[in-house]
């Protein structure tokens, strides 16, 4: 995974409250078998729209998308965090995330930031005048060209593992001891509960 | 520990850390993992570039369901019928190849145990009270209907499952909805969890696990328990649990992948501690009463979009916060819906009754209770049955429910997961509605341009029998 530490670039001032995982990218484009090549189906539906937010030149190029509430919600789909990586997009700002998708997205080096509504408002403005945001991970702040600057929270594993591009299969597996110690414990206190399919 | 009142999540919580990291992520261990054709190949693909195996095969359990053709799967000479789109046929290959590689238990597309998989884990007894259960996809909180703290993950999270048998997580909130009194007559446990969700939102319970409590989900069976948690993610909230009990295990007793002879024993007298404690404290808690509930329709594009069937279709100057007025005359111009029309007013053209919401056994039965005797309305174009699994299936042939639905003029399906997300070719056509038993109402979520209304099967028999959405109540 590739590392994150600061993207600085225009936004795309999306805005919308509830935007669920169908719309960031319709089920027919679930049907591969590879996590590539999925920008080509992000928000079809709107971008099927004449004169739409994503094929606005003012935004070419964008790296940061900020929405409303609850964004990412509904469908667990990873092919939503893959979708967006692959328009470019390193950042989601909104002032809540769905937690599924919010783990995807730093699985994928994708950063959910959450800020509040007045401050996600006033970046949208920011966004829609062209001017550039940057996004900092280290200092764990949202600044812009007009002297705004927004701090936020994520969790420390995350912010680690973005950071760093971590694996986190490779971490977890690093601690197959611990693991195998709690499997021994329950084969001996409830064995039932370790047969699974094999029952 | 024992001296704190905990609550049920809690419980099962602490029991499954294997360890806790200094910033509070904790490693936990998952008991139970179902796979399907859609989130796993990309999974399985990472597995092998690393050279990983999958740790405990015998704890995940594989069926395909997403993208399934729901017509007939093998010809009159007994021969599998091969999909004709290529990409559904690429992604079915990929799981029957890689189940076995991996020495994971397959249901093949044929089998009759085949079903939707939160239909299949709990027919099987493999999913089980006070497990954890993890799927890649969302409404594995379904399980929760029998005491598990089941939830839907991605598919980075699928391969941290195969190869580690584990997830890092950040414990969520207890949450409580409590519904005391009776659910009046015609008003289904789908009507209850639509109204729940109307009044909570579709962010209400974003970051907690929902636990139902009181009177109503106590006398539910677990059909109506499991349809009630399937939708705790449409309220935001990680899962949904309610509570083991006598129903449950009465359920599970025999079940082919439950404990048998002394570890039922042993399961049963561990299941009975799996309760919230006296005195355990929620972080938020919701108390609704089930006297005021009638059955529920949706007339937007997000659950939370509720409105009893009596009621209208409402204006967004309806509501006070200004980003739902706007995302609501987004969802009336999606929808085609002037405000103030009475919701029986609308007209329908589809009914699906299906999904892992309500396609079991009491569901079915349900919805042709309403039917027998009675034909659908000319005017709906296109009605369909799909079965959650192959012994749903041919339990309810069994009981002669297909005759009933056939002779009302619906279509007899193979069991999958069909209109509900529109995957394989059962999607509704642009502009066109649906009374759909299945839980989104996205956008576009049962074919590009469709309109979608959440109802409970036996609200679906009777919209489909009068041709607009109706209030089952006048039918029976
Ligand atoms: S029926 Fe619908 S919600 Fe249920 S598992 Fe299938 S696609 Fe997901």
């Amino acid at each position: 995974m590739q590392p994150l530490t600061r993207v600085e670039g225009r936004a795309i001032p999306l805005g919308l409250k509830n935007v669920d995982t169908d719309i960031i990218i319709p089920a027919k484009w679930l049907k591969t078998i590879s996590r590539e090549g999925l920008g080509r189906g992000a928000f079809e539906t709107i971008r099927s729209e004449p004169g739409n937010i994503f094929d606005d030149p003012a935004y070419t190029g964008a790296n940061i998308l900020i929405a409303g509430d609850n964004f990412g919600c509904g469908s667990s789909r990873e092919h939503a965090a893959w979708a967006l990586g692959d328009l470019g997009l390193r950042v989601v700002i909104a002032p809540s995330f769905s937690d599924i998708f919010s783990g995807n997205a730093v699985k994928n080096g994708i950063l959910p930031v959450v800020l509040p509504q007045e401050a996600v408002d006033r970046l949208l403005e920011v966004a829609r005048a062209g001017e550039p945001i940057t996004v900092d991970l280290e200092d764990q702040t949202v600044t812009t060209t007009y002297q705004d600057r927004f701090t936020f929270d994520l969790d420390p594993f995350r912010r680690h593992c973005l950071l760093n591009g971590l694996d986190e299969v490779g971490l977890t597996m690093a601690r197959g001891e611990a693991i195998g110690g709690f499997e021994a414990d329950r084969t001996a206190a409830q064995p039932w509960l370790m047969r699974g399919t094999a029952a | 520990m024992a001296s704190r009142p905990r609550t049920l999540y809690e419980k099962i919580w602490d029991a499954h850390v294997v360890e806790t990291r200094d910033d509070g992520t904790a490693l936990i261990y998952i008991d139970r993992h179902l796979v399907h054709e859609v989130t796993s190949p990309q999974a399985f693909e990472a597995l092998k570039v690393a050279g990983r195996p999958v740790r405990r095969p015998e704890l995940t359990l594989a069926v395909p369901d997403h993208n399934l053709p729901t017509t007939a799967r093998v010809d009159a000479g007994g021969t599998p019928v091969t999909i004709a789109d290529p990409e559904s046929a690429a992604q079915l290959a990929a799981l029957e190849a890689n189940a076995p590689a991996y020495g994971i238990r397959y249901i093949p597309a044929t089998a009759k145990e085949q079903g939707i998989v939160h239909v299949v884990g709990p027919e099987q007894g493999f999913s089980l009270p006070g497990t954890t259960i993890v799927c890649g996809d969302s409404h594995t909180a379904c399980h929760g209907g029998l005491g598990a703290l089941a939830f839907g993950i991605g598919t980075s999270e699928v391969e941290h499952v195969l190869a580690t048998q584990t997830l890092l997580l950040q414990q969520s909130r207890p949450m409580e909805v409590r519904v005391d009194g009776d659910l009046g007559p015609g008003v289904s446990a789908k009507d209850l969890i639509l109204h729940i969700i109307g009044e909570i939102g579709a962010a209400g319970g974003s970051g907690y696990v929902i636990e139902y409590r009181g009177a109503v989900f106590a006398a539910m069976s677990v059909e109506e328990r499991l349809t009630v948690c399937n939708m705790s993610i449409e309220a935001g909230a990680r899962a949904g649990i309610i509570a083991p009990d006598d129903t449950t295990f009465a359920y599970l007793k025999g079940r082919p992948m439950a404990p048998s002879g002394a570890d039922w024993d042993a399961a049963v007298a561990y299941w009975r501690t799996l309760h919230t404690d006296d005195g355990a404290a929620f972080a938020k808690s919701v108390v609704i009463d089930a006297a005021n509930i009638e059955p529920s329709v949706t007339w937007g594009t997000s659950p939370e979009d509720v409105v009893p069937i009596g009621g209208r279709v409402p204006s967004p100057q309806d509501f006070a916060d200004e980003s739902k007025q706007v995302a609501a005359q987004k969802s009336l111009d999606y929808m085609g819906l002037i405000p103030g029309t009475p919701m029986t007013a609308i007209a329908i053209e589809n009914v699906f009754i299906g999904s892992c919401t309500n396609s079991r056994i009491e569901d079915l039965r349900a919805a042709a209770a309403v039917l027998k005797g009675r034909r659908k309305a000319d005017t709906v174009r296109w009605a369909i049955v799909v079965p959650g699994s192959g012994l749903v299936k041919a339990q309810a042939e069994e009981e002669g429910l297909d005759k009933v639905f056939t002779a009302a003029g619906f279509e007899w399906r193979e069991p999958g997961c069909s209109a509900c997300l529109g995957m394989n070719p059962d999607k509704v056509p642009p502009g066109e509605r649906c009374a759909s038993t299945s839980n989104r109402n996205f956008v576009g979520r049962q074919g590009p341009g469709a309109r979608t209304h959440l109802v409970s099967p036996a609200m679906a028999a009777a919209a489909a029998v009068t041709g607009r959405l109706a209030d089952v109540r006048e039918l029976v």
